[in-house]
C-alpha cells in the first residue's frame, strides 16, 4: 500500500493537472482553497478526480473541515 | 389555494397530510445515482411512529429541546417529525460548523436529544469540553457494525412497538430554535412559533403551489432555512414528492433531474453559478450555425415570457436544454445570499424562472421573493403574501433599512432579551440590510448596515464569531469587521472579513504577527476567513466593562482611512 507521502504526492499531482496549476507550486501543507483559488463545488471536483484515481467512493462530508493537502491526504489514506 | 387554519402545530398538519396521501411517494433518498429510500406517506408514518414513541419512552414531552445534527437525507425528516409528533421543540443544526461550533450551540440549546450522523458523532464525541454539556439521548444513524459509539445508540434500532401519544401544540408555542449565529460569540438562537412556520408556508405555497405529483429536488441540507420550508414543510403539507441527494456533485444533479422528473429545487447562488458555467461551456462548444440558432431560439422565448413564463413555449422551444433538467421543471429557488441579476437573466431566458428571494431566519425564512409577473432580475421580488415592508429613514434615494412586519417574525432570541430588544421594535423586525421599494412594490437590495457578510454559499458570517480564533494574537488588541461595514459599499457583492491589528504602541506589524494570523486563519473554514488585515496605531475606544465600542471603532477607522488601507493576505 502506498504511503501516505506517496497519496499526498498523488493529489498533488491531481490537483496541479486538473486545475492547471504549476505541481512545483503546489507544497502538502498549502490550503487548497487558497491556493487554487476554488470554493467548496470545485474542492468537490477534485474529489472526484481523486476518487477515479485511487478507485475509492469519497463522500462529500470526507472533505469538512479539510483545507490542505495533507490532510486530505490522510482522510484518503484510511480509505485505501 | 392551501389552507392550515385548522392547524395549530407543524405536528397536527404533517399529521393531515399523512392520513391523506398515503399512497403518494412523499421522500426518496438518492445516493449519487443509487436510490437508497423511498416512502409512500404511509411508510413514512410508519418509520416515525416507532421513533416517536421511543424518544416519549425516553423522557421526550412537551416542549422539550431536540437538535438534528446531519447531512442531507431522509432520516432527519423522519426524526424532525417524531420529534413534532411528541410536542418536541426541534433545534436543526449545521453540520458544516466544527465540532466545538457544534458543542456550543447544542449547550446553549440545553437540547436534550440529539439525533446525528455516525462521523459527525465520532468528531464530535472527542470534541474538548463537549462531554460535561452532551445531550442525554443521542442518536447515531448509519454507525459500522462494531463503531465505538460513545454511549450513544443507534437510530435504526431505538424503535418502541407502544402507540405513541400526539401531543397537541399552541399557534405560538416554539416549534423550532434556529441559529443564525453565534458559534464563536453571543448565540443567536432564533425562536420561531408553529404559527410562524405555517404562515410562511400558506404564503410561500400561494405563489409555489405543491400539489401530489411534483418532485423537489433537495440538495441542501434540511437545517438551511429554505430547505426546511420548501424541502419539508411545504411539499408534506401539500402532497408532494422530496428527493434527497447526498451529494453536490453536478453530474448526480443532472441525473436526478431527469431521473425524477424534478418540479423545484433551492439552491444557493454558488450553485446556480456552477450550473450556468456549464450550460455556458456546452453553448460555446456548438458549431457556429447551430449555436446562432440556439441564439434565436433563446431571443424568441425572451420576447414571449416577457409577461410571464410560459413553459409549455419554453419546453418547445429549447427541449434540448429542458429535458437535459427533467423536463417538468417550474422554477429554481435561489437565497441565502445575493445573485446576480446575468444570472437570473441567463435562465429565465431559456425558460427557466428563478424565484430570487430575500430573508433572514428572524423573518422565518422569506421576505420578498420574485413572483415572475413579470419576471425581474434587478430586484428581490416583492413581499409575500401577509408580510410588510418598510424603509426605515430612507436617505435621499430612498435607500434606508429594512424594516419587516408579520405574523412570520420570530418570537424572540433564546435567553437574549437585550438582543431580541435590539432586533425587533414594536413588531417590526429590523433586518441590518440596506434597501428601497420601487414603484412596483419590488424590493432591491443595497449593502448592509449590519457589520457581517453573507457567503455565495449563503452562510452568514459574523466578525465576532471568527475573533475567537484570533485570541490571545501578540498584539495590543484587534477586531474583526466586515470591510463594507468599515466602508460602507452600495453593493452585495465582493464582502470581505478584515482584521484590524493594532500592535503594541508604536510597534508596526511584525512577520511573526502575520505568520501567526496566517496560521489562525488557515484553522477556520474556508468561507470564514479574513482577507486582509488593516494596520491601527490609536487605543480602541471601549466601555467602562473593556468591550471594544464597535460602531465607535469603525467610525474613527472610517474617518481616518480609505478602504486600500486593507493589507491582503
Amino acid at each position: 500500500m502506498a504511503t501516505l507521502q506517496e497519496t499526498t504526492e498523488e493529489i498533488l499531482d491531481l490537483a496541479s493537472a486538473h486545475f492547471k496549476v504549476s505541481r512545483s507550486d503546489l507544497r502538502a501543507d498549502d490550503d487548497f482553497f487558497r491556493k487554487l483559488g476554488i470554493n467548496s463545488l470545485q474542492a468537490l471536483d477534485l474529489l472526484t478526480r481523486i476518487e477515479q484515481h485511487f478507485h475509492i467512493e469519497l463522500p462529500d462530508y470526507e472533505l469538512q473541515g479539510v483545507s490542505d493537502f495533507r490532510a486530505l491526504a490522510e482522510r484518503i489514506q484510511s480509505r485505501l | 389555494m392551501l389552507d392550515l387554519s385548522r392547524f395549530n402545530s407543524l405536528g397536527e398538519a404533517l399529521r393531515a397530510a399523512l392520513e391523506r396521501w398515503p399512497d403518494e411517494v412523499c421522500l426518496i433518498e438518492v445516493d449519487r445515482d443509487r436510490e437508497k429510500a423511498r416512502y409512500t406517506y404511509r411508510q413514512f408514518k410508519e418509520a416515525a411512529l416507532p421513533l416517536a414513541a421511543a424518544m416519549q419512552g425516553a423522557g421526550l414531552q412537551s416542549g422539550t429541546r431536540a437538535a438534528i445534527l446531519m447531512t442531507n437525507q431522509s432520516k432527519w425528516l423522519i426524526s424532525a417529525y417524531a420529534v413534532f409528533f411528541a410536542g418536541g421543540v426541534l433545534v436543526p443544526l449545521d453540520y458544516k460548523l466544527t465540532p466545538e461550533e457544534q458543542g456550543k450551540l447544542l449547550a446553549h440549546s440545553k437540547a436534550e436529544f440529539l439525533v446525528t450522523e455516525y462521523h459527525i458523532w465520532r468528531a464530535l464525541a472527542q470534541a474538548p469540553g463537549f462531554q460535561e454539556s452532551r445531550p442525554r439521548i443521542v442518536l447515531v444513524t448509519e454507525a459500522p457494525p462494531n463503531a465505538e459509539l460513545h454511549g450513544a445508540r443507534r437510530w435504526e434500532e431505538f424503535r418502541a412497538s407502544t402507540e405513541p401519544v400526539f401531543v397537541p401544540r399552541e399557534r405560538k408555542d416554539p416549534a423550532c430554535i434556529v441559529y443564525s449565529s453565534g458559534t464563536g460569540g453571543r448565540p443567536k438562537g432564533c425562536v420561531l412559533t408553529h404559527e410562524n412556520y405555517l404562515e410562511q408556508c400558506v404564503a410561500l405555497t400561494s405563489l409555489y403551489p405543491f400539489w401530489p405529483g411534483v418532485t423537489y429536488l433537495s440538495i441542501l441540507p434540511t437545517n438551511h432555512a429554505i430547505d426546511f420550508m420548501v424541502g419539508f414543510i411545504g411539499p408534506f403539507t401539500c402532497g408532494a414528492a422530496v428527493v434527497h441527494l447526498r451529494t453536490l456533485r453536478p453530474e448526480f444533479i443532472r441525473d436526478a433531474f431527469t431521473r425524477y422528473k424534478i418540479t423545484y429545487m433551492s439552491l444557493v447562488p454558488m450553485i446556480l453559478k456552477s450550473l450556468e458555467k456549464g450550460l455556458r461551456q456546452k453553448f460555446d462548444e456548438l458549431p457556429k450555425g447551430k449555436r446562432r440558432v440556439l441564439d434565436s431560439l433563446v431571443a424568441l422565448n425572451r420576447a414571449l415570457t416577457r409577461g410571464r413564463p410560459r413553459p409549455r413555449i419554453s419546453r418547445a422551444l429549447l427541449p434540448q436544454v429542458h429535458n437535459a433538467f427533467g423536463g417538468g421543471l417550474l422554477a429554481l429557488f435561489v437565497g441565502g445570499a445575493f445573485t446576480e441579476p446575468s444570472t437570473l437573466q441567463f435562465f429565465y431566458d431559456l425558460g427557466i424562472p428563478v424565484g430570487n428571494g430575500y430573508g433572514c431566519t428572524e423573518a422565518g425564512t422569506v421576505i420578498t421573493v420574485n413572483d415572475f409577473r413579470p419576471f425581474r432580475a434587478d430586484s428581490v421580488g416583492k413581499p409575500l403574501p401577509g408580510v410588510t415592508v418598510r424603509i426605515n429613514n430612507p436617505d435621499s434615494e430612498g435607500i434606508g433599512e429594512v424594516w419587516t412586519q408579520s405574523k412570520m417574525i420570530m418570537s424572540h432570541y433564546l435567553d437574549d432579551p437585550e438582543m431580541t430588544a435590539e432586533t425587533i421594535a414594536g413588531g417590526w423586525l429590523k433586518t441590518g440590510d440596506l434597501g428601497r421599494m420601487d414603484s412596483a412594490g419590488h424590493l432591491q437590495l443595497f449593502g448592509r448596515k449590519k457589520n457581517m457578510i453573507v457567503t455565495e454559499e449563503g452562510k452568514n458570517i459574523y466578525p465576532e464569531d471568527v475573533e475567537t480564533y484570533f485570541e490571545n494574537l501578540p498584539v495590543k488588541e484587534f477586531c474583526v469587521f466586515a470591510a463594507n461595514y468599515l466602508w460602507p459599499a452600495r453593493t452585495m457583492l465582493g464582502e470581505k472579513l478584515v482584521l484590524v491589528v493594532h500592535p503594541d504602541s508604536g510597534q508596526p506589524v511584525t512577520q511573526k504577527v502575520l505568520t501567526d494570523i496566517a496560521a489562525r486563519n488557515q484553522r477556520l473554514i474556508n468561507y470564514k476567513r479574513i482577507s486582509g488585515y488593516v494596520p491601527w496605531t490609536q487605543d480602541f475606544p471601549r466601555t467602562a466593562s473593556m468591550k471594544i465600542k464597535r460602531n465607535e471603532l469603525a467610525e474613527q477607522i472610517r474617518n481616518t482611512l480609505e478602504r486600500s488601507a486593507i493589507v491582503a493576505l
